[in-house]
């Protein structure tokens, strides 16, 4: 249907050649203005009306966190402007030393995680990246499959447990220091390098070792920036590991702690001291957490934001 | 030229020779994988080794080795168990259900490709990939706080649909909704980034072209812009079907609670619940390792038929 849609037009173009062009530009904006701009507008209202519902609910966290616990209470939907003002919430979430600590914790594991997994997928990527290699083919087969078939929770629990790391900090770093997707991503970068850099470096008498950092690292540093943006977000945004090996209260990170604040409404921490109104504050403070919880992130997001794109664009390079 | 040829061949395209001409050339880049090699078999292929407690009824005092082999035991016991058909179902049906909206993020690339404004665009892009740097914790903490009795969601719902003013995941039937809602809002946007990538990837030509063809916008859309996302969709769309059994089930297990274990329990949530809380180790890794064999199943024939139908597909 196609095939004769096209054909038909051309001849009609073609008959139509004569017509001077600026009467066909002509023509064609008079035929945009049509349904195109209606198409159009329409496309700006669905959008906006998008924008509207990712935004309005974090206006809305933003505004009653700074509300007057007892106005918010008898307040009804979404909030744009705060209701009264009020700093309670955040002093009471100030009192809480599990947010701290979990900050505190979640820092640990964001920095030395991203860098060993950064290290570890910087050598295994290199390593796969170079030609001639008689193993590769087998390694890329043993990293390749764990992506599609693993063991399982259960599993995965008992030998974290056997290693000796349950309830340790490392529990949360070590086990899942290497993805398998970011290292492709890593190894589809260093292998678009030129083998003729390498091999003169080779002839130079470099070693892979001094290769790799002084002249592969430099070579990729893009890939690098993304990926480690990669790491360090799922260091942040994890959770469920945590929950799984940690048991002390001192080693919860950050969203273990939340996740008692948020989903299992224990508040008792910071409402103690708080007096009469404890009830009306648990929500308003609940607001406060995300807040202090989310605003850190948020707040660099749009100097990052590109870089994020960036790496979503290398993935999707089929490698 | 010959002779060279036959001082290789001679004795020296041997498999021994090889291997050691390999080691030789590159015990260097052996030993720095060495760690990496380590870490999959420890903790990919460890867990994997680890699933054989499926078949067994495994005591953690006594080990993986002097664990009693009980064969099919506890799968049995799992097919004929009365949650079975109750987590299948659940699986299945938010599965299914977030595979309606697989077309949204492409839907919403294509919209914002079609923007005049490139400024707007940009602010609607900044806009809504913002949920997904908000930790999964938090948006269900959020979701939580907002469709309570009292929360701004359940009173603009009750004010616009007159539902009853009571928290909206205390009921069975609005599990559903409220989770696929929450992963939408969530990835809407942050999936729309791999269409949009690959819009840009489309060659300018074929516009150029359909348009002298007389092609109008819409046309346009569907027969040039539409088959060259085509691979992008074909990829992502196995990677989903990959995910069925393995439902986001961290997002279920912050949203769901015991009321509602009726339409929210899916299959990860119920190995986590007999597994870790209550202990029973070989029953819930034979669950686990059904969910996997299945999983594995399904993204092989869908990369199948992919490969059949679109000539392409993950490999």
């Amino acid at each position: 249907m196609m095939k004769a849609h096209t054909t038909d037009t051309s001849n009609i173009e073609f008959s139509m050649l004569e017509r001077s062009k600026t009467k066909k530009t002509a023509t064609k904006k008079l035929k945009c203005s049509v349904g195109s701009r209606i198409f159009d507008v329409f496309n700006v209202i669905l959008i906006s009306f998008m924008m509207l519902c990712v935004l309005l609910p974090l206006i809305h966290v933003v505004a009653a966190s700074f509300s007057d616990p007892v106005k918010y209470a008898a307040h009804e939907g979404l909030l744009i402007f705060p209701e009264g003002f009020s700093t309670k919430a955040y002093e009471a979430v100030a009192r809480n030393k599990n947010i701290i600590t979990g900050y505190m914790n979640t820092i640990f594991i964001v920095v030395f995680g991203t860098t060993l997994s950064m290290i570890l997928t910087i050598i295994a990527g290199y390593v796969l990246s170079r030609r001639n290699v008689g193993l590769n083919r087998f390694f890329t087969i043993l990293l390749v499959f764990s992506m599609y078939f693993d063991g399982g929770m259960i599993p995965f629990y008992l030998v974290v447990k056997g290693v000796g790391l349950n309830n340790s900090i490392w529990s949360l770093i070590i086990p899942t220091a290497v993805n398998t997707y970011n290292l492709v991503i890593m190894r589809t970068a260093m292998s678009s390098v030129p083998e003729s850099l390498i091999e003169s470096a080779q002839m130079d008498g470099a070693k892979h070792w001094t290769i790799l950092w002084k002249i592969m690292v430099p070579l990729v540093k893009p890939t690098i920036a993304v990926l480690v943006l990669f790491y360090a977000v799922s260091n942040w945004n994890s959770w469920f590991n945590a929950m799984l090996f940690i048991r002390d209260r001192a080693g919860y990170p950050l969203q273990l702690v939340l996740r008692e604040i948020l989903i299992q409404n224990d508040m008792s921490m910071m409402t103690a001291g708080a007096g009469g109104d404890e009830f009306m504050l648990s929500e308003t403070i609940q607001y406060a957490t995300i807040v202090v919880a989310t605003l850190p992130i948020l707040a660099i997001y749009p100097f990052i934001q590109r870089y994020f794109v960036k790496g979503v664009m290398i993935g999707a390079v089929k490698g | 030229m010959n002779k060279v040829v036959k001082a290789v061949t001679d004795g020296r395209g041997t498999i021994t020779y090889r291997i050691k001409l390999d080691l030789k050339r590159n015990w260097q880049l052996y030993l720095m994988i060495l760690p990496i090699i380590m870490y999959y078999l420890i903790f990919k292929y460890g867990p994997m080794f680890g699933l054989s407690i499926a078949f067994m009824d495994y005591k953690p005092a006594r080990g993986i080795l002097g664990s009693h082999f009980v064969g099919f035991k506890h799968f049995e016991n799992f097919f004929t168990n009365y949650y079975f058909f109750r987590l299948l179902k659940n699986t299945l049906k938010i599965s299914f259900c977030l595979l309606i909206t697989f077309p949204c993020p492409i839907i919403l690339a294509l919209l914002l490709n079609e923007l005049k404004s490139a400024a707007f665009s940009k602010v609607a892009q900044t806009i809504t990939y913002i949920p997904h740097f908000i930790s999964t914790v938090v948006v269900c903490g959020l979701v939580i706080t907002l469709t309570s009795s009292s929360g701004g969601i359940t009173s603009i719902l009750h004010i616009l649909f007159g539902i009853e003013k009571k928290s909206l995941l205390n009921t069975a039937g609005n599990f559903l909704p409220v989770y696929v809602f929450t992963e939408l809002w969530q990835t809407l946007g942050w999936n729309s980034i791999i269409y949009l990538s690959a819009l840009t990837g489309i060659d300018q030509q074929l516009y150029d072209a359909a348009k002298v063809d007389g092609a109008g916008r819409f046309q346009r859309m569907l027969h040039v812009t539409l088959p060259g996302l085509t691979p992008t969709i074909v990829i992502m769309f196995i990677l989903k079907i990959g995910k069925i059994f393995n439902v986001g089930y961290e997002r279920v297990m912050l949203l769901y609670n015991p009321a509602i274990y009726e339409t929210s329990d899916v299959i990860n949530t119920y190995v986590y619940r007999m597994g870790l809380i209550s202990g029973k180790y070989s029953y819930s890794a034979a669950v686990g390792l059904f969910n996997c064999v299945v999983s594995f199943a399904l993204v092989m024939l869908t990369n199948k038929i992919s490969n059949k139908v679109n000539g392409s597909g993950l490999w």
